[in-house]
């Protein structure tokens, strides 16, 4: 969260990840797709944090795989430093992945059980056939993360969940990266481990100038650690908008939403708190709802546009995107919720 | 206390033991009562013993190679010592349970409106179409649209929330006087997490059941219990009213989780306080205080004699070297 | 930043190396009574086999024109002759102990031609999917669609009866066994999150498969070896009973030995009785070696 500058790392447009679905035990055809992702514009600073934030089934983590094209986009460009990746095959794409570098979820999963953490360390850097001393090398990673040298010649599996977390993080700053998706980095932890790992991303932040594209369901996860937050729904984009702003002023309906449910770890606050409650669940990505797709669910929906004019994501004179057709008129309040009375006998 | 006591647990610990290896004592001396109505939270993180105590309590620990000890007084009979015959008597009826993940929790070959006629026909003697009436009844009482539709469908038709939603309907089917709840919202994600709550929420004060609570969500625990013990390695370490415990924590543990969790209303650019080390970082009871090693607090006391649960201030603690002070204002300078 | 201190303060604090995966199955298949009693079984099975010509009191081929001697436990037993003699005049327990080292060398060999061509297979299969593996995966069920007796016949028709003809024929059949297994966990590792994120620091293809994919995926084919070698040297028997083994008839082989002692089970039951035995002791040890070490690699077991 430091050492902003103007230069763009990675810049994303239309960007779209679809599955096909298909049916036919002989011939199989495609009768539909999954919208994982759907038409998603981004803009990434150096040395600063993106936040994506979403519920499951938002399509955040495909679009982070798809980032780092570990899953081959549908559609749409992703360019990386100035030169589109999206393109971008074989061996020309797996020398630049030393500089796009990713942390995942579950540490122990993501670690091969049969490497020690010596030969996981330095397994990349040897891929690359970068110049260095293993030994050296090693303990510098380690101290990096604040493991002990000791760890060198352990497994994966006698460490504790923040401790592997912290052997995820080593791997991937391993190749100097310029650029890191983390897809739920701390979600898999115990919640006293949850802030060392958060920390430790923000100090390696600091020190190594990395980018950051942390990818997470926890709303207060996110806001610790990005400049920038991005909200998903059902593959697209609802609201971008500076982190401090977003969680004071959020204007996407859904986002109100999001930000409201989040219990706090505080009595009175939670007195005081109203849930504001959407009704029904989250529609099938292969068959999402037309104009905005959040509309079936929103407790600001207009009888106009709604249903049948999908909202661009417009940036508003605050300097918020928001993907809303009523954005204004619901922030100065002219268009209020429905009655809570309303929205409960939706939901029955 | 003046209310009427409805489950009072005294002493309970739970030893597993396997052939091979030493034995295991995932939770001891856990006390503590609930009254009639009232909600009580069991907060702790993986490995603290909360999970197990709840299965201990319902009797659905495995019987081999574990020893139950205490007694847990639910309207003058003990629990633990209960026949399998009595046991069946109350579980379902009078204490229900509901479990974190809820798709292993459901009959997946038995639809929705089956498996909650089931329980309401085992323990009342009504006719199959009355238990169909009630049972949709329930299903509309947990926010389920449209549940005569949803009667005839199978588990695997449901979406997380609603299959949460269809055990909570069958938790509480039978009217029970208590709901076990552990860590029922989550699998779940915020919005569905929210709407679950509220009803839960809601049902309890209606129906006035008690609630116990299990979760290792602080913020879950905030808005919904009016009492709350902390587990830590297997036993309770600081139980206190839900003010008092959040705003002046006073084991070093429940402080140090305040302080580690990011929160939503906290200022942005402070850095988060971690604990250090990991929950599996302990040393046994029998030697001094199991959270020692990652005690910033820590004394030479701590490593020469076991603390005990004792009345400190207006709360219980098993601490020799509390927290001072409001540790809220600190946080906020 | 905090000091990890690695699983606290006195677990384990001795050892200063880690605890590789082979290592820790190791150490749980040696507290394993099931697993100690296979490993007895089999390392006997293996002594006995390779000092055969030490262990035996007789030459295999030579033999003594007395009467049908009895085993030291009937009344009358021939001197010299513990376990008696066969109808041919040699000596059982002779036989025995080289039936031994015969049920070794073609258990053994016919293994690892199952194993090595099936892993091969599997291998192919597992790694490049899509085409390659729909090819392999359709050969492999026809193999697996063959009766290995069947296919056990023809082979020796074609190399006449002998020992490599037994290897060869038990070996094919066990080919489908491997190439399906070793596939099927190939497939459900290259799922896992290490291999994508193998893929994520760009590490190359061959790597990630031979590095990462097929080390993983061994440990439910090494275990099935194991239980295979049981079943090869039954069917090693099996196949000698139906005449199709080794023809010298100097040779001594168990499953040979139970066919001739067949016409004169009545009056000597024991000559059967004998190499039977031998077959289902050593077919056990195996098999219990086997099932220890599926139960020491199951992760779910670990610590």
């Amino acid at each position: 969260m430091t050492s902003e500058t103007d230069e763009v790392v990675l810049e994303v447009s239309g960007l779209k990840v679809h599955f096909p679905i298909k049916a036919g035990s002989l011939i199989r055809r495609q009768v539909g797709a999954v919208k994982a992702v759907d038409g998603v514009d981004l803009t990434v600073k150096s040395g600063t944090t993106l936040g994506i934030v979403g519920e499951s089934g938002c399509g955040k983590s495909t679009l982070g795989k798809a980032l780092l094209k570990l899953i081959k986009p549908t559609e749409g460009t992703i360019s990386f430093d100035g030169s589109d990746i999206s393109q971008i095959y074989g061996e020309r794409l797996r020398r630049l992945r030393r500089r796009m570098q990713m942390i995942f979820q579950d540490p122990l999963s993501s670690l091969n059980p049969r490497q020690s953490v010596e030969t996981l360390l330095t397994e990349p850097m040897k891929a690359h056939r970068l110049d260095f001393d293993p030994k050296t090398k090693v303990a510098e990673l380690l101290d990096l993360v604040g493991l002990p040298h000791s760890a060198a010649n352990r497994y994966p599996h006698e460490f504790s969940g923040g401790q592997r977390q912290r052997l995820g993080i080593a791997r991937a700053v391993a190749l100097e990266p310029e650029l890191v998706i983390a897809d739920e980095p701390v979600s898999a932890l115990d919640v006293s481990i949850q802030a060392q790992v958060i920390n430790l991303l923000r100090e390696l932040q600091e020190r190594l100038g990395l980018t950051y594209i942390v990818i997470a369901h926890d709303l207060a996860v996110v806001r610790h650690v990005s400049d920038e937050i991005a909200v998903m729904y059902l593959g697209v984009i609802v609201e971008q908008a500076p982190a401090e702003q977003l969680y004071e002023h959020p204007m996407h309906p859904y986002t109100k939403a999001l930000l409201s449910a989040v219990p706090l770890p505080d009595p009175k606050a939670e007195d005081e708190r109203k849930p504001m409650l959407l009704s029904g669940e989250l529609p099938s990505p292969a068959d999402p709802p037309t104009g905005c797709r959040f509309h079936t669910r929103c407790p600001f929906r207009q009888p106009t546009r709604c249903a049948d004019e999908r909202p661009a994501l417009v940036e508003h004179s605050s300097g918020q995107k928001v993907a809303c057709h009523w954005a204004d008129e619901i922030a100065s309040g002219t268009i209020t919720p429905r009655e809570e009375q309303d929205a409960v006998t939706t939901a029955r | 206390m003046n209310e009427k006591q409805l489950l009072s647990v005294d002493g309970l610990s739970v030893t597993f033991s396997r052939r091979g290896r030493d034995p295991v004592e995932a939770v001891s001396e856990v006390s503590f009562t609930i009254a009639e109505g009232e909600h009580v939270g069991i907060v702790g993180e993986s490995g603290s013993g909360k999970s197990v105590t709840a299965m201990a309590l319902m009797g659905l620990l495995p019987e081999r190679g574990t020893t139950v000890e205490g007694s847990a007084t639910y309207r003058e009979q003990d629990l633990l010592s209960m026949s399998r015959r009595q046991l069946n008597q109350i579980r379902g009826s009078e204490i229900a349970m509901v479990f974190q993940d809820p798709m292993s929790s459901l009959n997946p070959v038995v639809t929705i409106g089956t498996q909650i006629s089931e329980v309401i026909r085992r323990h009342h003697r009504v006719s199959s179409k009355e238990a169909a009436n009630r049972s949709a009844e329930m299903l509309d009482r947990v926010g389920i649209p449209d549940p005569r539709r949803r009667l005839r469908e199978y588990p695997h038709q449901l979406s997380g929330g609603i299959r949460q939603r269809v055990l909570i309907a069958i938790a509480l089917a039978c009217e029970p006087r208590l709901l076990i709840a552990d860590e029922p919202t989550t699998a779940l994600d915020v919005t569905i997490q929210a709407q679950i709550l509220n009803e839960l929420k809601e049902l309890v004060a209606d129906t006035g059941t008690s609630l116990i609570m299990i979760t290792h969500d602080l913020g879950v625990i905030a808005g919904l219990c009016d009492r709350v013990h902390v587990m830590y390695s297997g036993r309770i370490v600081e139980s206190a009213r839900r003010y008092q415990l959040f705003t002046t924590p006073r084991h070093p543990y429940t402080g140090g989780l305040l302080q580690s969790v990011p929160r939503l209303d906290s200022p942005q650019d402070e850095p988060l306080r971690p604990i250090e080390g990991s929950p599996t970082d302990t040393i046994p009871w029998t030697d001094g205080c199991a959270f020692q090693p990652r005690c910033p607090h820590a004394i030479d006391q701590c490593l020469e004699a076991t603390p005990h649960l004792e009345p400190y201030e207006d709360r219980m603690l098993r601490c020799f070297n509390p927290l001072k002070g409001d540790e809220d204002d600190k946080r906020d300078r | 930043m905090t000091e990890g201190t690695i699983n606290g303060p006195r677990a384990r604090a001795q050892r200063s190396h880690g605890d590789s995966l082979w290592r820790g199955a190791f150490r749980r298949l040696s507290r394993s009574p099931m697993a100690i009693a296979g490993a007895l079984i089999v390392v006997v099975f293996l002594i006995v086999a390779t000092f055969a010509p030490v262990l035996a009191p007789y030459e295999p081929a030579s033999t003594e024109w007395t009467q049908l001697s009895t085993p030291y436990w009937v009344q009358g037993h021939g001197p010299g002759h513990p376990l008696g003699i066969d109808r041919w005049g040699s000596d059982m327990l002779t036989q025995l102990i080289f039936g031994a080292r015969q049920s070794l060398i073609i258990g053994v060999v016919a293994t690892a031609i199952g194993l090595l061509a099936g892993a091969a297979l599997g291998t192919l299969a597992g790694a490049f999917g899509g085409w390659v593996d729909m090819i392999v995966m359709r050969i492999v069920d026809i193999m697996l669609s063959i009766p290995s007796l069947l296919l056990a016949i023809s082979i020796a028709a074609i190399l006449g009866k002998s020992s490599a003809a037994l290897m060869i024929a038990i070996g094919v059949g066990q080919v489908p066994i491997f190439a399906r297994l070793l596939r099927g966990s190939m497939l459900g590792q290259k799922n896992a999150d290490y291999v994508l994120a193998a893929d994520a620091l760009g590490l190359r293809r061959r790597t990630i498969v031979m590095g990462h994919v097929l080390p993983n995926s061994l440990g439910p084919t090494i275990v099935q070896a194991t239980l295979n070698l049981a079943t090869a040297i039954i069917e090693v028997a099996a196949l000698s009973y139906l005449g199709l083994g080794e023809g010298d008839p100097a040779v001594a082989e168990w499953g040979r030995m139970i066919v001739s002692a067949q016409d004169r089970f009545e009056i000597a039951p024991w000559l059967a009785f004998y190499p039977g035995i031998c077959i289902a002791i050593t077919a056990l040890g195996f098999t219990l070696l086997g099932e220890s070490l599926r139960e020491a690699l199951d992760p779910k077991q670990r610590r």
